[in-house]
């Protein structure tokens, strides 16, 4: 039976990728990521984890290498943040549309300019249709037990694409939690070795990411589309098989308190725990509202939210993250798309907030809620409100 | 390839859209892009295979009589050979 053990949360996502028996990690370091390859470097150098470390000269490299490493048929590792992840940009539509199981912790981080090192969701949303499955965890704990599951999710042969598991720069990275890290016999249980049904093998040769003309591109494109929305069957399976193993369990989109509430709030990533508690203390004031917490991005949930929305008055959702220009939060408008054909929709209010590391506390979400019925109750001209800035 | 390309469906694919199957660029019709072809007056040819050597497709084949003729599935009427033919045995013209 393993026990709770006090540790850095990016020490653990590393201790993760030591007992998934990772071949290959390909990595360059960026804040907030950089103790997770920092961990496994010398997991590696120490002889604890028998496998490639790739030290590449940037993150285009480290993604690059991953394509190479994933196609040969090698249970393959990276993890970066923020601008890092901005620099993979064009070889992640690669990994995603060759099929290639990669499995990246996402450390989110704020874009710049100015230079932020701090978390938001900007990175993950300029990867929204990479065509990654994207989870988002929100403390430790998670971040172990989703990083697990990414590497059976993303091998498995009715997947077989590259996850993105993210998690909050800081406010989940750099956090000592209580970890329940899993015995390496449960791990060899749950997570079969990795079987790439047409692996780089000179023996039988292969040629991938060829020259797709207009003839064929489509088709490709297509046969891309079918396999990220059928892959929500494996996750939400893995997810099950993951619960039975180890008695915690996920879903694509976790309720918390929702029986019965007229408002719901939704929130994405490590703030969600905050947002909890704010939600405890609004019920025990005795408003009627609800949480929804959204843990799949990507493949987007559609269902399993349509089927929460029922009865329900007022939906106020948090970004964190901007599309410059647009319709304001990237959540917010997936949220708006998802429902706009209901004939029952409700009243949706978009609030960006917690950009490049801010804080926002139980007292804040408080504050959101309020705005949000007054703005339902009222109506309002813009299309979002930025929380917290100063005017 | 038991289909044509423009017969193929998205569930035809290999997976990724991997190629199994060696030497299938030989199917593509680079002759598609021409907008003109080179023509041959052989009465001027010394058989010195320059435009063979320095065709970028290499699409130029030796005919029965020794003449170095274009497979116009592939040329691309590009005109290096016109270019670089010693005795002026190639012209292009318009398509």
């Amino acid at each position: 039976m393993s026990q709770r053990v006090g540790m850095e949360v990016s020490v653990a996502i590393g201790e993760t990728v030591r007992l998934a028996d990772t071949d290959v990690i390909a990595a360059y370091p960026i804040t907030p990521q950089t103790h997770i390859v920092e961990h496994i470097a010398e997991l590696v150098a120490d002889g604890e984890l028998d496998a490639e470390y790739i030290p590449v000269e940037s993150e285009h490299s480290a993604m690059s290498a991953c394509l190479g490493s994933a196609a040969a048929g090698a249970r393959t590792f990276t993890a970066t943040a923020g601008q890092g992840l901005e620099l993979m940009h064009e070889v992640l539509y690669v990994a995603s549309s060759m099929r290639l199981p990669i499995v990246m912790t996402v450390v989110n981080r704020a874009l710049s300019a100015p230079l932020s090192v701090w978390g938001d969701h900007s990175d993950a949303m300029a990867c929204r249709d990479t065509g990654w499955i994207q989870i988002f965890v929100e403390n430790g704990q998670e971040a172990v037990d989703n990083t697990l599951c990414a590497f059976r999710i993303a091998e498995d042969n009715n997947v077989l694409l590259p996850v993105m598991i993210h998690l909050d720069g800081f406010h989940v990275s750099h956090v000592i939690e209580p970890i329940l890290l899993p015995e390496q016999e449960q791990v060899n249980m749950f997570l079969p070795k990795n079987s790439y049904p047409l692996p780089l093998d000179p023996d039988k040769p292969v040629a991938m990411g060829d020259f797709g003309p207009p003839v064929i591109y489509t088709e490709a494109k297509w046969a891309q589309e079918v396999n990220i929305r059928k892959s929500k069957e494996t996750i939400i399976k893995v997810w099950e098989d993951f619960g039975k193993s180890f008695d915690r369990y996920y879903k694509p989109i976790e309720c918390y308190r929702c029986e019965g509430a007229d408002t719901l709030l939704f929130t994405m990533g490590s703030y969600s725990e905050t947002a909890m508690t704010a939600i405890d203390k609004m019920r025990s004031d005795g408003k009627n509202i609800g949480l929804v917490r959204i843990r799949l991005w990507r493949p987007f949930p559609f269902k399993e939210f349509r089927q929460i929305i029922n009865n329900v008055k007022t939906l106020i959702v948090l970004d964190r993250a901007i599309s410059f220009g647009g319709p304001g939060g990237p959540v917010c408008s997936e949220i708006k798309s998802t429902l706009y054909n209901q004939i029952n929709r409700p009243k949706i209010i978009s609030f960006i907030g917690g950009l490049g590391g801010r804080d926002i506390t139980v007292a804040d979400f408080e504050e959101i809620v309020d705005r949000g019925i007054t703005i339902a109750d009222t109506g309002s001209s813009n299309e979002f409100e930025i929380y917290g800035v100063r005017e | 390839m038991a289909k044509k390309e423009d017969e193929l469906t998205w569930k035809d694919l290999e997976i990724g859209a991997i190629i199994t199957e060696s030497g299938n660029a030989s199917q593509y019709r680079t002759g598609d892009w021409r907008s003109q072809k080179p023509i041959h007056d052989f009465s001027r040819c010394i058989k010195c295979g320059l435009c063979m050597i320095y065709c970028p497709e290499a699409c130029r084949y030796q005919n029965k009589e020794g003449y170095f003729e274009a497979d116009m599935y592939y040329c691309k009427g590009c005109g290096i050979c016109y270019r670089e033919c010693p005795t002026m045995v190639i012209t292009m013209e318009e398509e």
